[in-house]
């Protein structure tokens, strides 16, 4: 595969054809756990075919508005959401969604790589068995793994276990599971945040080729991670009262280097955070 | 003292006193060894006499019962004092039984596992508890793994976390520890009287179901602990390729939780196997000279077969009780070391 032509400089050029619509966005969106206000009317989007990173201090809740993206707060019992979130100009938190659906449309990727303990092949292709695929199951899982740009090492081992993987594979392993439903969105809550640079590396190059069919909502603390690959940047602070909150929102070139808000630009400059 | 330089960045004064906390340790250390050898020494001793009691030296006569020549044991000298004192044993033999041979008898024999009990210690076996207790096992597998698999699935995927929960929770662990007599009691009222339409009274039935209560907390406790062992990052993959809750449980929870509750089943199993008090409080016979024909008949079980045998006052019974004691433990480890087994062969570090 032809990762490195996709490396940031040459990508920069790729992605100037005009933004679409936003396929997703949060409406005054407030989140609390318990009687602990976590985040505090955040207004966002995220458009189509790109990649938004969200970045901020710890404990600053942007880890919780991804979660709130495709309703994986509603596993916490004492998580509580106000506010819209949109997909389609549809609010998933509206009565008649049911999370099941919206999972399938929005996936997710997590912060430790955490393939089933089953064979590769059927980690790949449980979601899509589970979601009714009709196709042929082999093309899927083949097609998934070579999109997370991982088939060439493990095409000879399928029905080995995806936990005899190393991590950085494993993290891919787990992309081809979320790719292979085939969802709008997929949200990476710190991808590459348990892998060594080498798997980073490929965990970044990969985001750039899903952006092609996929949009691509990533929450990292690696800020050159940020700067490097994604479109869109979303700083969060943490308030007075301890609530994180949405700083400043733009392009990310525009956020790193001019940023608007003086405290973003302590945080990018390594001054806070 | 120390052969290690001091260190230099000392601000406070410290006596480190190492030989003196080296010797508290110490002692802790053997505290902890001395109990240990207690509870070696104590399972040693169970095992010694009831082993030197099951199979035995003794003065063997013969005699006709119903027409064939049988052995006749006129008296018994345990393993360990044959081993020691054999040629003393054959003196007294010689002495007092003229008629004996002194041989080596194993009270643990094809006899035992076939007969039925008879009045005759020799002739005497252990066939119709073996079966019984077989069978009520059996089905008390059968009953509880379900029932209890479920209602912890119920309790750790899908109740929710409030106060109920807790009372609940706090009553099963409560229930696991009632004693058995009393879920004897609720099994004679409710299956030997309540639903002796359903279970014929006395029968293997009512004594499987009163089993069932008894095993059930147990299983209930276990179940949740293994599945509570799975991570929640397994569910939260399940759950983000949008599978529903019960996909999510029955695909990755249970597959991965099934060892332990196996092992948990298995354990409780093996306590069920051992009751008596239950068992007796609804009305078990303790003298069944034929197999039970089905699971709507009266029975009898091995821990109450070995509680007769012991009440009697030949000394022959006694060795009989330990031929049961041993069957009884040898079933006992056989159903721990298959538990051991499968949890050794699905260990799985995540």
């Amino acid at each position: 595969m032809a990762q490195r032509s996709l490396r940031p400089e040459m990508r920069r050029a790729a992605k100037e054809a005009p933004v679409g619509d936003a396929i997703m966005s949060a409406r005054d969106l407030s989140v609390h756990y318990g009687a602990f206000q976590a985040v505090r009317d955040v207004n966002l989007s995220f458009y189509e075919n790109r990649i938004t990173a969200l970045i901020g201090p710890s404990g600053c809740g942007k880890s919780t508005v991804l979660r709130c993206m495709n309703r994986m707060n509603d596993l916490i019992p004492i998580a509580r959401v106000s506010g819209e979130v949109l997909y389609h100009n549809h609010n998933i938190y509206g009565p008649n969604i049911d999370p099941v659906e919206v999972r399938r449309r929005i996936g997710m990727v997590f912060q430790k790589p955490n393939p089933f303990p089953k064979s590769i092949y059927d980690n790949v292709a449980w979601g899509a068995k589970i979601n009714g695929y009709r196709g042929s199951m082999d093309d899927l899982v083949e097609r998934s793994l070579t999109q997370a740009a991982l088939w060439n090492e493990v095409k000879d081992k399928l029905k080995d276990s995806g936990l005899s993987l190393s991590g950085g594979q494993q993290q891919r392993l787990c992309i081809a599971r979320a790719i292979a439903i085939q969802p709008d969105v997929i949200l990476m809550d710190e991808p590459a945040s348990a892998l060594d640079p080498i798997s980073t590396l490929k965990i970044e190059d990969l985001m750039q080729e899903l952006t092609r069919n996929y949009t691509i909502v990533i929450v990292t603390h690696n800020m050159q991670q940020a700067a490097r690959s994604s479109d869109f940047t979303a700083y969060f602070s943490v308030g007075e009262d301890r609530a994180g909150y949405l700083v400043e929102y733009g392009p990310t070139h525009e956020v790193f280097t001019n940023p608007k808000d003086p405290k973003t630009e302590d945080y990018i400059t390594g001054r806070v955070g | 003292m120390s052969s290690l330089p001091t260190p230099k960045n000392r601000e406070a004064i410290f006596t480190d006193r190492l030989s003196a906390r080296k010797r508290r340790g110490m002692i802790f250390r053997n505290v902890c060894l001395a109990m240990t050898i207690f509870g070696v020494l104590s399972l040693g001793a169970l095992l010694y006499d009831t082993i030197g009691s099951a199979f035995t030296w003794a003065a063997v006569e013969e005699r006709e019962v119903r027409g064939r020549v049988q052995p006749n044991v006129v008296q018994t000298w345990s393993l360990w004092e044959g081993i020691y004192n054999r040629d003393e044993l054959q003196r007294l033999t010689a002495e007092n039984y003229p008629e004996a041979e002194f041989r080596f008898f194993s009270w643990v024999n094809i006899n035992f596992l076939t007969n039925f009990p008879s009045r005759f210690p020799e002739l005497s076996g252990f066939r119709s508890p073996l079966i019984g207790s077989l069978m009520v096992i059996g089905i008390t597998a059968l009953l509880s793994f379900p029932i209890g698999t479920g209602a912890a699935i119920f309790l750790e995927e899908y109740g929710t976390k409030g106060w109920i929960s807790r009372i609940i929770e706090t009553n099963i662990a409560n229930l696991a520890g009632v004693p058995s007599i009393i879920y004897g009691l609720l099994g004679l009222t409710i299956f030997v009287r309540g639903a002796g339409g359903l279970t014929g009274g006395q029968t293997v039935l009512a004594g499987a179901f009163t089993m069932t209560l008894l095993s059930l907390p147990i299983i209930i406790v276990a179940a949740r602990e293994s599945i509570r062992a799975v991570p929640p990052s397994q569910r939260q993959a399940a759950l983000a390729l949008g599978a529903t809750r019960w996909e999510t449980t029955y695909s990755h929870v249970l597959p991965s939780a099934l060892p332990g509750i196996l092992t948990g089943t298995i354990l409780a199993m093996s306590r069920a196997i051992g009751e008596t008090a239950p068992l007796i409080t609804i009305g078990a016979l303790t003298y069944v000279a034929f197999d039970p024909s089905g699971a709507r008949d009266i029975f009898t079980v091995m821990p109450i077969q070995i509680f007769n045998w012991v009440t009697l006052p030949q000394a022959t019974f006694h060795n009989l009780a330990s031929a049961g004691i041993v069957v009884l433990l040898s079933i006992l480890l056989t159903m721990n070391g298959i538990a051991i087994v499968i949890r050794r062969k699905t260990e799985r570090t995540w």
